[in-house]
């Protein structure tokens, strides 16, 4: 089924690596769905799977398909313009496909381990063998290991492509930032019994992922899209670019601060972590504006000629630009002040914002470039909507934006019963999951995690046919 | 435009180097106040206990004392009060016992994955109670609910009974299932709980001692 996305029109060996790439991430995405549906309903009944195939198991592998998928589609993506931006075929091309095999396999065997061996004793070797047991970084030591041996090749293919290359603005930031972005993973790879220390160093890998490297990651990713798409002129695009790279890291470095409130760490992590996170919106309103107005420009400014040459891709990209904003800028600042966050901190309150913020700053524009790649992999000139694009964009946001009000309420519900009420603790904490409003919630929660599921299928049958039909439709 | 260069504001290599500055300023600031942070919050000594030298994150041997959290007019939130020696399990443990049994508990929580379904810290899943002062929860003294429970007359020996056996003392519709934890494992855990909560974490959980004041003069929260 998978090969039936053609990438014969695709003449660079990096771009058609880029497809392979992006077909394990669509793979991964759907397990992180349907682990996250289980979970879902382990709130309603707690009986379901119970000693089988517990919470803390479903949602591990939730989390980790997630930051998974995002890492592929994010290699894939680059793979996929970096011939295009260089100007130049790709330095050890044939190596990355063997690190791409690699990871693939190491991959697979990791989550064939979550899922059956599960846990371990409580001895070193469990670490190193099964899992690691820290939210998000899970993968055992000898899989951090492999990751960082394939990373370090795919970067390899990157510097050395770009070396040997044109040199865009685009790609300067993209060499500069991936350098960032690998190195980060070293800061997560060691044991300590000091559990602040470990948590210290625990968000400078997600913090400055999500909120610093990734997001500046996006910010390319944008700038690329933007010429290719819509064909945005280079040299405003890329002056927006670097304004997002100061922005970005001005505030979201520092903002680090607001995960140092409550962890043993000193009191003036309050004023710093307050003072940059809150400043952590304005580039994303700046990244908002500028795909907003570029687009109303090329549309409006040429009269009759068709300008958008890839309408999915499009799309999410735009729903990127609304989904970024709101659910990191607007549900990440409702929280982020020390004042509020002592409430919050630790709420479903806290997975409200992961929810939008992952699905609209992440999962949004890398199902774009997914459309981008499907367009040179089927050589069509211009990429229309199907039926099923709509149903897919519109169904999985829908869920998805579903999903956060429901998980809003109840982590309100959480902070004004079992936190400001009762003041925290063992029974505050039941008696709050046990009230109707929380248990609606997590009902809403449920339902609104189908409607995203019913959407991924639209999504990927699309994904399997709208080359194919824009072929046709060319022909 | 970037060429007839009419204005700073639309000249790219103005925007790069400002990035780069930025970007390198907010960076150094980091890493200074990383080497502040890591001074202040690398564990203490047992010699700091015996002095009664508050560290943020006190030594292993805590698990020897008496500990509270209790409100601080200065700092106007709660902090961990750590008051006289108490027997754990029954004894006193050395500083190199009380070492290796909180690494010990430390890598069992890691081995089985306790904060995909509790918050350590605050951080984690939001399944289960978050564990950041578990130990001094009411429910887990004598009177409260848990520990008449397990049959058991102090804190350590309810919780580490527990932690072997979740699912024969369900609290809840929703419990925490059988882990295979073994009673030295069960035991570290209990060290790693009454660690963490030892550590000043600035208030946080704020007003916890609401409860434990409702508990004492007979309230309680259930149901
Ligand atoms: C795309 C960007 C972002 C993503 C993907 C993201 C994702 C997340 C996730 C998954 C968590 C929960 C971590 C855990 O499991 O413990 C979190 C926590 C948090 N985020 Fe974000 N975030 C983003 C941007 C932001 C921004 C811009 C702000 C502030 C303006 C912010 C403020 C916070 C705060 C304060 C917390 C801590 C919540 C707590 O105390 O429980 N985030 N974020
Ligand atoms: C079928 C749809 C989905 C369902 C039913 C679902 C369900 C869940 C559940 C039950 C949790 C555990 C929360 C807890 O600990 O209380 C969770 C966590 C999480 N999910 Fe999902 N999820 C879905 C889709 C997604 C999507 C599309 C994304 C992002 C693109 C996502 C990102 C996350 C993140 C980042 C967390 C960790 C949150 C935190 O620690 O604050 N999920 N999800
Ligand atoms: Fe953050």
């Amino acid at each position: 089924m998978l090969t039936s996305i053609k990438t014969n029109h695709l003449t660079s060996s990096g771009q058609k690596l880029g497809m392979m790439y992006f077909r394990v991430a669509m793979v991964l995405f759907g397990a992180q769905l349907l682990m996250g549906l289980i979970a879902a309903i382990q709130f309603l009944y707690p009986g379901f799977l119970f000693e089988l195939f517990d919470f803390s198991v479903a949602r591990m592998v939730h989390i980790n398909a997630l930051v998974v998928w995002m890492l592929y589609a994010m290699i894939g993506s680059v793979y996929y313009m970096l011939s295009e931006e260089t100007e130049h075929a790709g330095v050890a091309m044939g190596l990355g496909k063997l690190a791409f095999w690699v990871l693939t396999l190491a991959v697979t065997v990791v989550v064939l381990v979550y899922i059956f061996i599960q846990i371990g004793p409580g001895k070193e070797s469990t670490i190193w063998l099964i899992n690691e047991g820290r939210e998000y970084l899970e993968a055992p030591r000898w899989a951090d290991i492999g990751i960082v041996v394939v990373v370090l090749t795919f970067y390899w293919n990157v510097f050395a492509t770009y070396m040997a290359g044109k040199k865009t603005g685009i790609m300067t930031v993209m060499v500069a930032n991936l350098m960032a972005l690998a190195g980060l993973y070293l800061a997560g790879m060691f044991f300590t019994d000091n559990i602040s220390m470990d948590q210290y160093w625990w968000w400078w890998v997600i913090h400055l992922w999500v909120e610093a490297t990734w997001e500046v990651f996006v910010g390319t990713l944008a700038a690329y899209a933007l010429i290719k798409i819509i064909g945005a002129r280079r040299e405003v695009v890329e002056m927006w670019l670097w304004i997002e790279v100061l922005m970005l890291f001005g505030s979201g470095i520092l903002g680090l601060g607001h995960h140092y409130f409550w962890i043993g760490t000193p009191e003036y992590w309050w004023e710093i972590g307050a003072l940059f996170s809150a400043l952590e919106p304005v580039p994303l309103i700046a990244m908002f504006v500028h795909v907003l107005y570029d687009w109303g420009k090329e549309q409006g400014g040429s009269g009759a000629r068709e300008t958008v040459k890839n309408n999915p891709a499009m799309a999410w990209l735009v729903t990127n630009a609304f989904g970024n904003f709101l659910g990191a800028g607007i549900w990440g600042f409702f929280h982020t002040l020390p004042q509020v966050n002592i409430y919050t901190h630790g709420t479903q309150f806290t997975a409200a914002h992961g929810h939008l913020a992952f699905f609209g700053a992440y999962a949004t524009i890398l199902v774009g470039m997914m459309y981008v790649g499907l367009q040179g992999a089927y050589g069509v000139k211009e990429m229309k909507s199907t039926f099923n694009s709509k149903m897919a964009i519109f169904l999985i946001t829908f869920g998805v934006v579903g999903m956060t009000v429901a998980l809003t309420i109840a982590g309100y519900e959480q902070v004004l019963v079992e936190r400001a009420e009762l003041g925290g603790g063992w029974n505050a904490f039941f008696t709050a999951q046990d009230l109707p409003w929380y248990i609606q919630a997590q009902l809403w929660r449920t339902i609104m995690g189908v409607v995203t599921l019913v959407g991924f299928v639209y999504l990927v049958i699309d994904l399997l046919t709208i080359g194919k039909k824009a072929q046709q439709a060319e022909a | 435009m970037a060429q007839e260069n009419l204005s700073v504001w639309t000249s790219i290599p103005f925007w790069r180097r400002s990035a780069a500055w930025v970007t390198g300023f907010a960076t150094i600031l980091l890493i200074w106040l990383t080497f502040d942070t890591m001074g202040q919050i690398s564990m203490g000594t047992d010699a700091d206990l015996q002095q009664r030298v508050t560290k943020r994150v006190p030594a292993a041997t805590v698990i020897n004392y008496h500990i509270e959290y209790k409100m601080s007019e200065k700092r106007g939130h709660e902090v961990p009060v750590i008051g006289k020696k108490e027997p754990f399990f029954g004894k006193e443990w050395s500083p190199k016992e009380a070492a290796a049994l909180l690494h010990l508990g430390k890598l069992t929580s890691q081995a089985k994955n306790c904060m995909n379904c509790h918050t350590l810290l605050g951080n984690g899943a939001y399944f289960a109670p978050d564990l950041t002062k578990a130990w001094l929860d009411p429910a887990w003294q004598k009177g409260g609910a848990l520990q008449p429970m397990t049959g058991k007359s102090t804190v350590e020996e309810a919780m580490s009974e527990f932690l072997m056996h979740p699912s024969q003392y369900p609290t809840h519709a929703r419990m925490m299932p059988d882990l295979k934890i073994t009673a030295d494992e069960a035991k570290g855990l209990v060290a790693f709980l009454k660690h963490m909560s030892s550590i000043d974490t600035n208030g946080f959980p704020r007003n916890f001692s609401k409860t434990v004041d409702q508990f004492k003069t007979g309230g309680t929260n259930a149901h």
